[in-house]
């Protein structure tokens, strides 16, 4: 195996996040606690591999030995990480502050998760696919627990713990299934076989476990139950990372792993998909309307989005897999923005969470009700910003591969789901109270969240063109 | 003769078993070790298919397994002791103040 | 250059409308925040303007290109781009909306002044500019929708700029609600011409749509005709045709500088720019070419004789908009596309001359409206006074003024494509325009005061008002020079003309053999004649009597009273259409199906849903375990189901 600096250059968003994680443990040893120095270094490392990914997008190859690659679609998938956990790390500096968290290993185990995130997206092997799965998971589990001293973050990590190791036991059983009726682990090669794959039982039984293991991460119904607890109990910017980027990087494994189907192969997996998919949808959307948490409604309708994102996979089409990036970019900006929104808003003794607490916000606050309801009105998939055409592509392709009823349970998803987006909005604005809450606006936090607002409006004007870019990389 | 039918049907009993083991046990400490069951029942798994296709990757893997394992466990068990300093137990059916 | 940086006309009212609508609050300095507003069109119009005469220089057939700027939204085989063209057509309105919006954007700066706030109103006056802009140079009919709907939005917005004003029997609010709610209606046609467009062609692109119209062979007349009569409808309600024109007087509650710029220059001439667009769809049909001569010509009329007896400036002035639009549906219906824009482009100079005139008169005389009130105001406004003498007498077709030479082309159109009817009817209104303008004029400036002097003081406004009025003035003399008749000009034929024919399908009216040039001059002397008649009458009845205009008597006075109260139309739309549609959204919309039926139903499938959200959120036990074989469950489910399929 060789290490050229072709290889150096391709992989640059990889070794500058990896790097940046030893530089973040040696920066932790000399700063003190609440310091923001390694806040602005985590967020502008983070950045920098954004930038970097998108200016290498066309840099398309494969590394090592043909394990790794870069160029296209995973360079806009990189950029989704990076970019989205270098909003996150912008919302956290204000949070630490305020819940007096520990800064050291908080921002090591975000770059670190992205890392895992960026090698799920790279991987042109199942070994790498697994290291990055679990590389992101365990900086996931020690995350959600970050706030030690409170009883929900800590039972937060180990539900999510749990659950977690358990569903990454089918991967791996998945994945030998898949090794031993392929005789390999490459992608490459079980992508030119798969046609003739799919008809052996041992191969198809480990697709399913591989994307169970998958179909756990994303929280689809019926493997979502962990999600609104996690979700919960995390401190907030970590469910707002978890839930966008992590599921991004999810939702890479499965794009990784449906290729053959996207290239024209039959979809043995669809009446799971759409099962999968129909579940996700109605339940997700249906049971966010009893929820008074506000982070755990987002947790609902999070597992709603996956159902929309699934019927991308459903669909077998090329346009579905860039539906479902564009999707992916779409929802991790602004689910990102609302968490952002709510960390502002929360106190130090996860008080001021209910959808009741926000009442009277659209006078208070009006610049945070006002970006908050641009975040709602997105999810909800109100045009033109990004969630509507995020929902429009996959339910076009839903449509093209002859799914339309599944087009249609997402339409009557959504518009279920309006009704629980809409009642912040209207509760900010029309809502009375007394409640004289304090809340710690900084412009730090304001910063990430109005990027995400940005974002969330350009996704909406520019539709077209971000497609054809993803669409020109997918095919 | 043990042939690779030998082999998975082991392997597909120890998974199981970690499953049951994961929904029965009460005990976190004993769930994760169930985990492992199912973890170590893929790598039987892994090793018996390296073995009938003549290809060191799928033994080579194992041992990213064990490794991963390793890491996890690590985590695993200090997420399991700031659980015990707060609640004073590791009981997974007490552990639900996140509900509905 | 200009041609490819033509996307900053648009962006940079864009940009104007985020500054002062995001920061205008903060800068609260009117100076900067005029300058801005006024700058970012100016700039538009320099471009405007280089492009055009990059596009003189090229060979007539280079002439329209196409800039775009990206692909908005692609699916399937739909693709609607985000992309400008630039021809003849574009580049003339264009001009005449940055160009007279730029003058308009000036002069508000001194009639605003000190106003509350003033930087809404120059937000607003951007955005129009940017949605206007984008109107005129879309490339395909959903960027041009975009930008319909935009202006309406921005004509609501200011017509009810001043909410908290009353206006006449109502608020301010409620004539910029009829303007929507009259404007959705046309929209509607305008939306359903759209999709017959897209289910017969395939495509909303113009340059695809009309090579489709050119080679379809087997699209049956009738499609033809109802796509045009679809378009036409939205057209008369976005240019205030019979029988949508009733939301336009209204709309004049607004500020005077919004009259002027949208409901005068330039918005409601964006139903004449697309009728004149999607010329070869008209000329494909005939019957519907004839609907819009007939409208035209019959707006035209009913609007003058309306004007004749009004006694608010604005009213005056609205209704005579609403006329000349009428105009210039009567020369797109005679397949006078060029005299049809020609008009638009006159039109804008002296209507906006006379109603920012208008502004100064009721800016000097304290926002008072009534003409019966004024009287004798020449020697205290002077230069108001010239300028809208020049605005009156380019109106009433006066050569070698610049309304003259538009006005003639389209009744010249009209007598040979249409016949000697439509001549006698155009000619006539064209006799009551002269009347009612000097009529005004007469009421305004000359005369003795009817006002008390002792207390009101009218004063002449200040530069920055009437300058504009002054350039106006000029283009209104010189505007139509570019546009003389090949029987006057000689070789050089009609400037004009030559510039704007190639991008219009030829329409084949031709009405028997064609006159001689002996009968275009005689008919020519005939309107001039008697528009010059009709001034003096208008003159001599109302400039030297003292006293107010005498009570009519008898059959003259039901006249007077019919035309003063606009035919009853607003009332006859109020019992036919308004109260029996409020009555049934009321009663059987509202009370029975909304609240019983439907409500009924939502409410009902509402607890239905809340209760199963409830019902299953306890599912969520909390219990790590419990999640497990809910998990387990699917994966057996699963399991067993590839099993089974095996």
């Amino acid at each position: 195996m060789e290490f050229t600096l072709t290889d150096l250059t391709h992989l640059l968003p990889i070794v500058i996040v990896a790097a940046s994680v030893l530089v973040a443990m040696t920066i932790d040893m000399f700063t003190k606690e609440a310091d923001k120095t390694l806040g602005w270094f985590t967020a502008l490392s983070l950045f920098a591999a954004a930038y970097v990914s998108l200016f290498f997008v066309d840099k398309t190859g494969v590394h090592l030995s043909g394990v790794v690659a870069s160029g296209g679609a995973t360079n806009i998938l990189h950029f989704v990480f990076t970019f989205g956990a270098g909003v996150v790390a912008l919302i956290s500096m204000e949070y630490a502050k305020k819940t007096e968290m520990r800064v050291g290993e908080y921002y090591v185990l975000v770059l670190s998760s992205v890392l895992g995130m960026m090698l799920i997206a790279a991987a042109k092997d199942l070994a790498v696919i697994f290291v990055g799965l679990e590389q992101m998971s365990i900086s996931f589990y020690a995350l959600a627990g970050i706030r030690r001293k409170r009883d929900k973050s800590v039972e937060a990590s180990l539900k999510y713990f749990l659950l977690g190791a358990f569903a990454t036991g089918f991967v791996v059983y998945g994945m030998a299934l898949i090794y031993g009726s392929s005789g390999t682990m490459a992608l490459d090669t079980i992508r030119y076989a798969f046609p003739d794959l799919v008809s052996q039982p041992l191969f198809v039984l480990g697709l399913a476990l591989f994307v169970i293991g998958f179909a756990f991460k994303i929280a689809a119904v019926p493997f979502h139950m962990w999600a609104p607890d996690v979700y919960q109990g995390s401190p907030t910017p970590v469910a707002g990372l978890m839930s966008t980027v992590g599921k991004a990087a999810a939702f890479a494994a499965l794009l990784l792993i449906f290729r053959p189907v996207f290239d024209g192969a039959e979809n043995a997996l669809f009446p799971f998909l759409a099962i999968v998919a129909t579940l996700s949808m109605l339940y997700g959307a249906i049971v966010a309307i009893a929820q008074d948490d506000l982070k755990r409604m987002l947790a609902y309708s999070s597992v709603a989005h996956a159902g929309y994102m699934l019927i991308g996979f459903a669909s077998g089409e090329a346009t579905g897999a860039a539906g479902v990036i564009y999707y992916l970019v779409a929802y991790a900006f602004m689910n990102l923005g609302a968490f952002g929104i709510i960390a502002m808003i929360e106190s130090a003794e996860e008080t001021n969470l209910k959808v009741q607490d926000y009442a009277g916000l659209g006078t208070r606050a009006p610049a945070l009700a006002a970006l908050l309801s641009l975040f709602m009105f997105a999810l909800s998939g109100i045009p033109p910003l990004a969630g509507f055409f995020g929902k429009y592509y996959v339910f076009i392709a839903a449509v093209e591969g002859g799914a339309t009823w599944l087009a249609l349970v997402g339409v009557a998803s959504s518009a279920i789901s309006v009704y629980f987006y809409l009642r912040v909005v209207v509760v900010m604005y029309f809502g009375k109270s007394e409640n004289r809450m304090e809340y710690s606006v900084s412009n730090v936090s304001l910063l990430g969240v109005t990027i995400s607002a940005m974002l969330v409006i350009l996704l909406g004007v520019l539709p077209g063109s971000i497609i054809k870019l993803i669409e020109s990389f997918v095919r | 003769m043990l042939t690779l039918e030998h082999f998975l049907t082991l392997s597909a009993i120890m998974f199981a078993l970690g499953v049951i083991g994961v929904l029965t046990r009460r005990n976190a400490i004993i769930v994760f070790m169930s985990v492992e069951l199912m973890l170590n029942s893929a790598n039987l798994a892994f090793v018996a298919f390296a073995t009938k296709l003549g290809d060191p990757i799928g033994q080579v893997f194992v041992f990213f397994v064990m490794a991963i394992a390793a890491a996890e466990a690590a985590v695993g068990l200090a997420i399991m002791i700031a659980v015990f300093r707060n609640k004073k137990t590791v009981n997974i059916d007490e552990i639900n103040i996140l509900k509905w | 250059m200009a041609i490819e940086l033509i996307y900053l006309t648009v962006a940079l009212p864009l940009a104007g409308f985020l500054v002062n609508g995001l920061l205008g609050s903060r800068i609260k300095n009117e100076k900067a925040i005029g300058a801005i507003g006024a700058g970012v069109v100016g700039l538009s119009f320099v471009i405007v303007v280089m492009a055009f005469f990059e596009t003189l220089g090229k060979p007539v057939a280079e002439r329209t290109s196409v800039v775009e700027l990206y692909s908005w939204l692609a699916a399937g085989d739909i693709g609607v781009s985000i992309a400008y063209q630039v021809d003849q057509l574009s580049l003339v309105m264009a001009m005449v909306v940055t160009g007279v919006g730029f003058l308009i954007h000036v002069y508000s700066i001194g009639y605003m002044h000190g106003d509350k706030a003033f930087w809404r109103f120059f937000a607003y006056l951007n955005l129009f500019i940017f949605a206007m802009m984008n109107l005129i140079l879309a490339d395909n009919f959903v960027l041009m929708f975009l930008g319909w709907e935009g202006v309406g939005l921005c004509s609501y917005l200011l017509i009810g700029f001043w909410y908290d004003k009353k206006f006449e029997k109502s608020t301010t609010s409620e004539a910029a609600k009829k303007a929507f709610v009259v404007n959705r209606i046309g929209d509607f046609g305008f939306l359903l011409g759209m999709f017959l467009i897209l289910t017969t062609f395939g495509s909303l692109n113009f340059g695809e749509v009309f090579a489709g119209v050119a080679a379809a062979e087997n699209v049956p007349p009738l499609t033809f005709e109802l796509i045009a009569i679809f378009l036409f409808i939205g057209a008369t309600g976005k240019s205030a045709q019979i029988p949508l024109y009733v939301w336009l007087p209204d709309a004049m509650a607004g500020p005077t500088p919004v009259s002027a710029l949208i409901h005068a220059a330039t918005m409601v001439t964006a139903g004449v720019y697309m009728v004149a667009r999607t010329s070869i769809i008209y000329v494909n049909a005939p019957t519907a070419l004839m609907v819009v001569a007939v409208v035209g010509l019959a707006t035209a009329f009913f609007a003058a004789t309306i004007g004749l007896v009004q006694n608010d400036i604005k009213k005056v002035l609205a209704y005579s908009t609403v006329s000349q639009l009428g105009y210039m549906f009567l020369a797109l219906g005679s397949g006078a596309f060029v005299a049809g824009v020609f008009h638009v482009m006159t039109h804008a100079f002296f209507k906006a001359l006379l109603f920012l005139g208008a502004g100064s008169v009721i800016h000097g005389m304290h926002e008072e409206q009534d003409i019966q009130k004024y009287g004798g105001l020449k020697k205290y406004m002077p230069r108001t006074y010239i300028t809208f003498l020049i605005a009156s007498l380019a109106i009433s077709g006066i050569p070698p003024l610049a309304g003259f030479f538009s006005k003639d082309e389209i009744l010249w159109y009209s007598f040979m494509n249409r016949g000697e009817i439509f001549w006698i009817v155009g000619a006539v209104t064209a006799l009551l325009t002269a009347f009612y303008m000097f009529r005004l004029l007469s009421l305004t400036f000359y005369g003795k005061p009817r006002f008390d002097e002792a207390h009101t003081k009218p004063h002449e406004s200040p530069y920055v008002m009437t300058v504009p009025l002054m350039i106006l003035a000029v283009l209104s003399i010189v505007g139509g020079w570019i546009g003389i008749p090949e029987i006057f000009s000689g070789e050089h034929g009609n400037l004009f003309h030559s510039w704007l024919a190639p991008v219009f399908a030829e329409a084949n009216l031709a009405h028997g053999a064609h006159p001689s040039h002996t009968t275009e001059i005689l008919l020519m002397a005939i309107s001039v004649a008697g528009a010059a008649g009709a001034a003096y009458l208008g003159y001599r009845m109302y400039s030297s009597s003292k006293k107010q205009p005498g009570e009519l008597k008898g059959a003259a006075g039901a006249v007077h009273k019919l035309l003063f109260n606009k035919y009853y139309v607003d009332e006859l739309y109020d019992a036919t259409a308004v109260k029996p549609t409020v009555w049934t959204s009321r009663y059987l919309l509202w009370k029975f199906i909304d609240v019983g039926v439907i409500d009924g139903f939502i409410n009902f499938l509402g607890s239905l849903v809340e209760r199963l959200s409830g019902v299953l959120r306890k599912m969520q036990t909390g219990v790590a375990q419990f999640y497990a074989a809910i998990m387990t469950l699917g994966v057996a489910i699963t399991i067993l189901w590839i099993i089974l399929s095996l």
